[in-house]
This record gives structure tokens, sequence and C-alpha cells, in this order.
């Protein structure tokens, strides 16, 4: 069923790797017994001797996935992002990630979006666990066609551990399918000179809405698509602090340790500007809406328009 | 019958055990840290590994083809470095920079560092896992080398063992030798007061493994065993050694003490030990 207005990334995720199999014959999924709902299924039928589903066994994936990744394999262990980025933790920082292999680590139900799911399923801790182990990357694209691109650049623009964010619910289209990405360089929506507005993963859509928003009231924003959050692209907020009088972040992810703590490390050590951070406040999630649970941690539209009007100091009226 | 030319490789290969256990304890002193007792049950074993059995290249560590060998109890690494010193894969006083600054030979083994090691380890549980990737990549890619892995028996309390067992027998790696150091010792006390293992032979014989129970510290029954594992060929079951050894094995005031599992031997203990190992024929 395909939709007009979004489609989940994770769809974008199973795409790619169809895609991705047919040109190298080296890489290999490894799924832990949750390769349907991770749309790895395409995938497994197409490609049987790249395909290895090791059972409700993360911290074996993470293993068996190093083994292979020495003999020269690419694998792509997929999971969900708290089994992904927590389960097998351990093992992907002394298998994968000290001895840098070539593994990607690519996870469905990132963030609040397994909403009905509840706190179990919903990872939200993710980004920033994985952005202080050594050499590995962390991205979160915002949209199908960016999942779909950057999981491409992923395998064939990129050598080393690499975490990759999806959701699992349907999110809006925001890039067109000839945008093109690269893993570590922001993509710049708008220029402007009075607020920044920084975005990693699929809230990019709220962004969007409350730049046009902004910009209807006389508000000039710089919109920034911060998909790699690690290693972050620093230029990118450099320059935000020279041209713009504040700083925004927002994310699907604690405010602990995600994109706006990497913005703020930025900040500090440059001075001249002010973050505002908004994201889930130390919290765990519920069962419920999508919508509901960012509202409850002002994950919002109107959230935004408020942290610009402080950091502009002034009140942003109707 | 044992044959003569036989005889000579079970003499040849207990007298390089006999060079592997000086090194480990030469090494072991040097550094003042380390894990003597773990690396003393396992000489026999990896003296007829890397001595005999792999198909290895020390001028072409990364060969392709080569037997894969995965230390998955890291912390006994002075045992490889000792053989891989010997075998010519790094001049052997290198061994005197074991766990110093700028070493390749880190505290647990690093692939990137040391020629020779094929995967980094030291957090337990998680070797066995990385030897069933590249068993099944052999597989995969119709290639014949093998895939050895030492564990240890207190190891195998880490759940993901068994993870990785049900993963090597659902995809038949007949090419996957599994060796336990049975030594019956951990950090903290035996295993049997520590987390019992109950019966180990059964353990993996039940999980789908075929199982044979072995003197760790007899040569002829070590090659024997890979031996049996050879004639096997196509058998579709990983193979599993349950070696029964000694911790400590060969320094008599080490053996079967708990203390000795990570401590070094000081100047009177080390001379004593090396005393004891004997000259070398």
């Amino acid at each position: 069923m395909r939709s007009t207005h979004g489609l989940p990334t994770r769809e974008a995720y199973g795409k790619a790797l169809v895609e991705l199999g047919a040109r190298h014959p080296n890489l290999y999924v490894i799924d832990a017994d949750i390769g349907r709902s991770c749309k790895t299924t395409e995938f497994m039928h197409m490609y049987p001797d790249q395909y290895v589903n090791v059972g409700i066994a993360e911290q074996n994936a993470a293993g068996v996935a190093a083994g292979l990744a020495t003999c020269g394999k690419l694998p792509f262990i997929t999971t969900y992002a708290v089994f992904g980025s927590m389960r097998m933790l351990e093992q992907v920082r002394q298998e994968i990630c000290y001895p840098n292999l070539n593994v990607k680590i690519a996870c469905s139900h990132g963030g609040l979006t397994p909403a009905n799911d509840g706190a179990s399923h919903q990872g939200i801790e993710d980004l920033g666990i994985y952005r202080t182990i050594p050499q590995m990357t962390v991205v979160a694209p915002a949209d199908y066609y960016s999942a779909y691109a950057l999981t491409i650049a992923a395998a064939e623009r990129h050598i080393g551990p690499l975490y990759i964010r999806f959701t699992r619910d349907a999110t809006p289209f925001i890039y067109q399918p000839e945008d093109t990405f690269e893993i570590g360089k922001t993509k710049i929506l708008s220029e402007g000179d009075d607020i920044t507005i920084i975005s990693s993963g699929v809230v990019l859509s709220i962004a969007l809405k409350a730049k046009e928003e902004l910009q209807r009231k006389g508000i000039s924003v710089r919109l920034i698509d911060m998909h790699t959050i690690k290693p972050l692209d620093i230029v990118a907020v450099e320059n935000s602090i020279a041209t713009t009088k504040g700083i925004i972040t927002i994310e699907d992810h604690s405010i602990y340790n995600g994109l706006g703590s990497a913005v703020s490390e930025i900040v500090a050590q440059k001075g001249k500007s002010k973050v505002a951070i908004i994201g889930i406040r130390d919290r765990f999630g519920e069962s419920a809406p999508y919508e509901r649970l960012l509202a409850k941690n002002d994950i919002t539209v109107e959230e935004i328009i408020n942290q610009a009007g402080q950091l502009l100091g002034k009140e942003i009226k109707e | 019958m044992t044959s003569p030319t036989e005889l000579q490789m079970n003499a040849h290969l207990e007298t390089m055990a006999q060079k592997l256990r000086k090194t480990i304890l030469t090494m072991i002193h040097q550094a003042a840290s380390g894990h003597p007792g773990g690396s003393l049950s396992a000489a026999d074993i990896v003296a007829v590994l890397y001595f005999e059995e792999l198909r290895i290249n020390p001028q072409q560590p990364q060969w392709p083809d080569r037997d894969r060998f995965v230390l998955s109890k890291g912390h006994v690494c002075p045992v490889l470095y000792s053989a891989l010193a010997l075998r010519g894969y790094f001049p052997m006083d290198v061994i005197y920079t074991l766990r110093k600054e700028g070493s390749m030979l880190q505290g647990h083994p690093d692939m990137k560092r040391c020629p020779g090691i094929d995967i980094s380890t030291g957090s337990l549980g998680q070797g066995l896992s990385v030897a069933v990737g590249m068993a099944i990549a052999g597989k995969r890619d119709k290639k014949d080398y093998r895939v050895y892995c030492l564990i240890g028996d207190g190891e195998s309390q880490e759940g993901q063992i068994w993870e990785a067992v049900m993963s090597a027998v659902k995809y038949q790696l007949d090419n996957l030798i599994i060796i336990v150091d049975n030594n019956g010792l951990q950090n903290d006390d035996t295993c049997d007061v520590v987390m019992p293992l109950g019966d180990l032979e059964a353990k993996f014989a039940a999980f789908g493994c075929s199982v044979q129970t072995i003197d760790g510290h007899s040569i002829p029954q070590i090659r024997a065993a890979f031996s049996a594992i050879r004639k096997a060929e196509n058998s579709s079951k990983p193979h599993c050694i349950i070696a029964k050894t000694v911790k400590g094995k060969g320094v008599s005031f080490m053996e079967n003490v708990v203390a000795w599992h990570g401590s070094a031997p000081n100047q009177q203990q080390f001379d004593l030990a090396i005393r004891e190992i004997g000259e070398i024929q």
C-alpha cells in the first residue's frame, strides 16, 4: 500500500537492501527473528546465500557479523533500536568497533514511533549510546528517500562500523528520490539569519512546519537536517553560530547525549550562541499515539516557536 | 602401533609445549601481570594447533585460505603470543613488551596491532560467535579452511556461548572445532563453587555437536582428536573437544590454585617455575 504522503523509513531500508544485494555479493543481512518487521524478507528470498538468521539471539548476531566481516563480507545486522543499541552493545563495542570492522547495524523502531508497543520497544537512547563508542558512525535519516539514499551510502561510501536508525510508522516525504546524501554532511534546507533549527531523524517534518510558521511571522530560519550525529558536521554548527542568533535542536531521542548534546558541545567550545534542546525529557515512553508521545515531551511546532521567541528575546505573535 | 615418525612428532610437540610454557612465564613475569593459570592449561592444545594442526603461513598472516584460530578466552593470550612468536609472526624479543605501552601484545589480543590474531577478544563469551561467522563465510565461499575456537569452561557460563552453539548446529558448521579448556577453575573459585557447569559433554552433544572428551595434556590424545575430526569430513555437525586440563599445568605450586588465574610470579617463583618446566631437549 503506497501512501502519497509518506512511508516508514524501514521500508526504504528493505528496498535499498534488495538493490545492494544484487550489486554486492558480499553484502549479508543478519537477522534476529524480526526480519519481517525490519523489512528484510524480500532480501532473504532473493539472496538466500547472503542471509543469516540467528534467531532471538542479538549478542550472537553481533559476533557472527564480526566473523563474517573478517572474511570480507559486509554484514548488515538488522533488529530493533532497543536491542541493536543495548542487548548487543558490548559485543558491538568489543568485536566490531574496537577492531574497526565494516559492519552496519540497521535498526527499525527508533525513537517513540513504535508508539503503541510501549516503552520496552521504544529506542530513545540508541543514538547517544553509540555516539560514545569510538570508531562508530551514527545516522538517523529523516524520511523514506533519505533513508534509502543513506542506506546505499552506508554500504558503498563508508567503511567501518555504522549505526543507522529507522522508524516503524509512516512519516511524511520530505526529499525527492533524486536527492543526494553524504554521511557526515548536513543537508541545509533553508538559509536564514534569525534562528537555526537543527533536526535529526523523522522529526524534521515538525521542524519544517515550524520553519514555515516562523517565516510567516517574519522570522528568518536556517534549517538543517543533521542526519549524521557522529561524526557531527561541525562546520555547519559553526556557521549557524556565526550567522544566526540562536540554535534549536529537535530529535526523537533523549535530551541527553543525542543531537542536542552534540550541538551543545560545539557551542560550549566556540561560545557566542545558545542552544535550546527539544527531545525526550529523560523519561520512558508508554503506549499511546505517536503524536501524543511527542506532545508529552513538547516535541512540537509550538515548542519550537516558543523556544525561538526566548532565544530572540521577543514574543512571537500570531 | 604408533609409527616412529608419530613418536617423533609427539616428542617434538611436547618440546614445543615446554617452550610455550617457558615463554608464557617469561612474558608474564616481565610484565608483572597477566594470566598464567589458563595459559598453562591451554599450552599443550595450542602447541598441537600451532606446530602441527593449523594450516597457516606466518609470512602471510592474512592469507584468505588460512585456518582461523579464535582465542575466545582472550585473557590467556600469553599462550597465543608465545606460539605466534615461536612460529615467526614477530621477533622473539617482542614477548618482553607484553602489556607495555605501544606494544603489539596488548593485555588482551588485538587483531589490528598483532599479526596472526584473527579477531580481537578479551570479553568472555563472544569469540565463539565470531568463529561461527568465519565458519559460515567459509561454507558459503566453498573454502576448505577450518575455524578453531578455544573457550574456557568458566566462559561457558555466558549465555552467548550457547546462542553461538545453536547457530553452529543450524548452519551445519562441520568446519568449526570448539575446544573447551576444561580446567575447572575460574577467577573467584572453582567452577563448581561459582556456577556449576554440569555435564559439559552432554550439553554440547544435546545442542547437536559431535563431542570428544580427552586429556588436554596428552599430546597423542589431542592429535588423535583432531585427526578424528579430519576423518569425519562432511559430518554436517560442529565439533567439540572437551579437553580435561589442570589450571597452572607444569608448575607444581600453580596447579589447581585459583589465585594463579591472574597474578604474575615474583623472581623467586619465576626461577622455581622455570626449573620445574625443565631443560628443553
